[in-house]
């Protein structure tokens, strides 16, 4: 119900937007849902399904990698000591900058754009996780410990259940970055993806309905990937929102 | 003999040692208390014989088998915060079982014999949580519950996998006094019925008397040789005010300030 009347504000705003403006800049949805629909069983379609499929590689290996070695870090403070550091510095740095030397090394493929979103969500994903690795109570690991637990156990039964709220936060959080990065990196260099489609097959030849189209895909990656996280997190993060006494 | 420590000596590295030489026997079926000034060690043996930390010399024997990690039939209960916050009374429960059958009767996780069934497991599980008084407790999560009930589901969680030693680390010293006379009653009854060996860390001479046949007094400084009291008034429920039972609490409370 409040998707309804989030979506029927939106696109009254919209509306009220290209009255008010009145330039072909600005069309109105009535101009740009049509062709939405319909182009995306088409072309768009495929722009969309290459962005997602990067944002989906993107997350996957980030996720994959940073979970273990955040816990690594986490757990073993003399590894922090020496890592801590050098992640201090590089977690701040807007991952984008590296994109020309990115492309240098990995080439122009998709490796390369993959990799620069993956740079993004693992250091956000490395940081939480190793804070709340480190944040673990040594009673709980002891006592799990003595019920037989050795560090498989501990992995499945404490450290991934502990650090799997704060992965999703890490992830919805960081997902906008990714995708508005990705909509930079397909810019050039590529013939696919949503970044390609709005700016140069529809901005420079001047398709404003159809670029509108793109963005409305854009958006609906985003949404579509912070609705799937949000999903997660009420799932596994249930025991964060009862009510204590 | 259950536990045997021989010429066992620990320190933590850079600080003096807290143990030297040090030799204690417990029989099977006993019910000990160990009790000292804090930072004498008390919790540190209590690691030592779980097998979470390790003597810097002589051995250590449990059921007489030199231990070197924690053994799956020994149970451990910690003051606080030993339960998964985001798992409810009932998977806190079950963690034990969910362990063991993780690995599998390795001997080494878990114990040679053959792991128990689920249902086994599940009817063991509503046995304690009943026992214990939390069965309605069991869709709750520990933010939920009061430490008292959080206490019960932690020695719900141990006793469930049938351990033959207890190992307890202060588990009733955060508790409101009522109920922490409920569960030394409850413990008392337990162990009266099975052969359960128990050792209990405190530093409250009354819980020292109450709970342990017998009682090792540790010192502040390195410990050689054990203090022990025997204790013929232990699990009387209704006798703490009893001379016999005073008389004890002042005797211990003179050991330990000759000790410190």
């Amino acid at each position: 119900m409040t998707a309804l009347i989030g979506l029927g504000m939106f696109f009254g705003a919209w509306q009220l937007l290209a009255l008010v403006i009145h330039r072909s800049i600005m069309p109105s949805p009535v101009t740009v849902l049509p062709i939405f629909f319909v182009s995306l069983w088409g072309d768009l379609g495929l722009h969309l399904l290459a962005s997602a499929g990067r944002v989906l590689a993107a997350t996957g290996l980030a996720v994959s990698l940073a979970v273990p070695v955040g816990l690594g870090l986490g757990q073993v403070r003399k590894l922090d000591r020496v890592f801590g550091p050098l992640i201090g510095i590089v977690y701040p740095i807007p991952k984008i900058v590296f994109l020309p030397v990115i492309y240098v090394l990995l080439g122009i493929t998709d490796v390369s754009k993959i990799f620069l979103i993956f740079l993004i969500i693992f250091f956000q994903i490395l940081v939480v996780v190793r804070d709340e690795a480190a944040g673990l109570r040594p009673e709980l690991i002891l006592s799990v410990r003595s019920l037989g637990a050795g560090r498989r156990a501990l992995f499945r039964y404490v450290y991934l259940p502990a650090s799997l709220p704060a992965v999703l936060t890490a992830l919805r959080v960081s997902v906008g970055t990714a995708i508005a990065v990705l909509f930079i990196a397909e810019q050039s260099l590529t013939t696919y993806g949503l970044g390609y489609y709005i700016v140069v097959e529809t901005f420079q030849v001047l398709r404003y309905p159809e670029m509108y189209a793109g963005i409305l895909a854009m958006g609906l990656l985003g949404v579509g990937f912070y609705v799937v996280i949000q999903h997660l997190e009420l799932r596994f993060n249930r025991y964060l929102y009862v009510e204590g006494e | 003999m259950m536990v045997e420590l021989r010429n066992m000596s620990f320190a933590y590295r850079g600080q003096p040692s807290l143990y030297e030489g040090f030799d204690l026997f417990v029989r099977r079926g006993e019910s000990w208390s160990i009790i000292g000034p804090s930072g004498c060690g008390k919790t540190t043996l209590l690691y030592l014989l779980a097998g979470l930390l390790h003597p810097t010399g002589g051995s250590i024997g449990v059921d007489g088998h030199p231990i070197r990690r924690p053994r799956p039939s020994t149970g451990l209960v910690l003051q606080d915060h030993g339960l998964l916050p985001w798992a409810t009374v009932r998977e806190n429960a079950r963690l034990g079982f969910s362990i063991r059958m993780f690995y599998g009767p390795d001997g080494k996780h878990a114990p040679k014999a053959p792991k128990p069934g689920k249902i086994v497991a599940e009817r063991e599980i509503d046995h304690w949580l009943q026992r214990l008084g939390i069965e309605t407790l069991r869709d709750k999560y520990p933010s939920q519950l009061s430490r008292g009930q959080r206490q019960r589901t932690a020695l719900a969680r141990t006793l469930a996998l049938s351990p033959d030693l207890l190992l307890m680390d202060e588990p009733f010293s955060a508790l409101d006094a009522g109920i922490r006379e409920d569960l030394q009653n409850l413990m008392i009854g337990f162990h009266r019925e099975s052969n359960l060996t128990s050792i209990l860390v405190t530093h409250e001479i009354e819980e020292a008397v109450f709970v342990g046949e017998r009682i090792l007094v540790l010192s502040g400084e390195t410990n050689r040789e054990p203090h022990i009291v025997s204790n013929d008034v232990a699990g009387r429920p209704g006798d703490r005010n009893q001379p016999a039972f005073r008389d004890l609490c002042d005797k211990l409370r003179l050991l330990i300030g000759g000790l410190m």
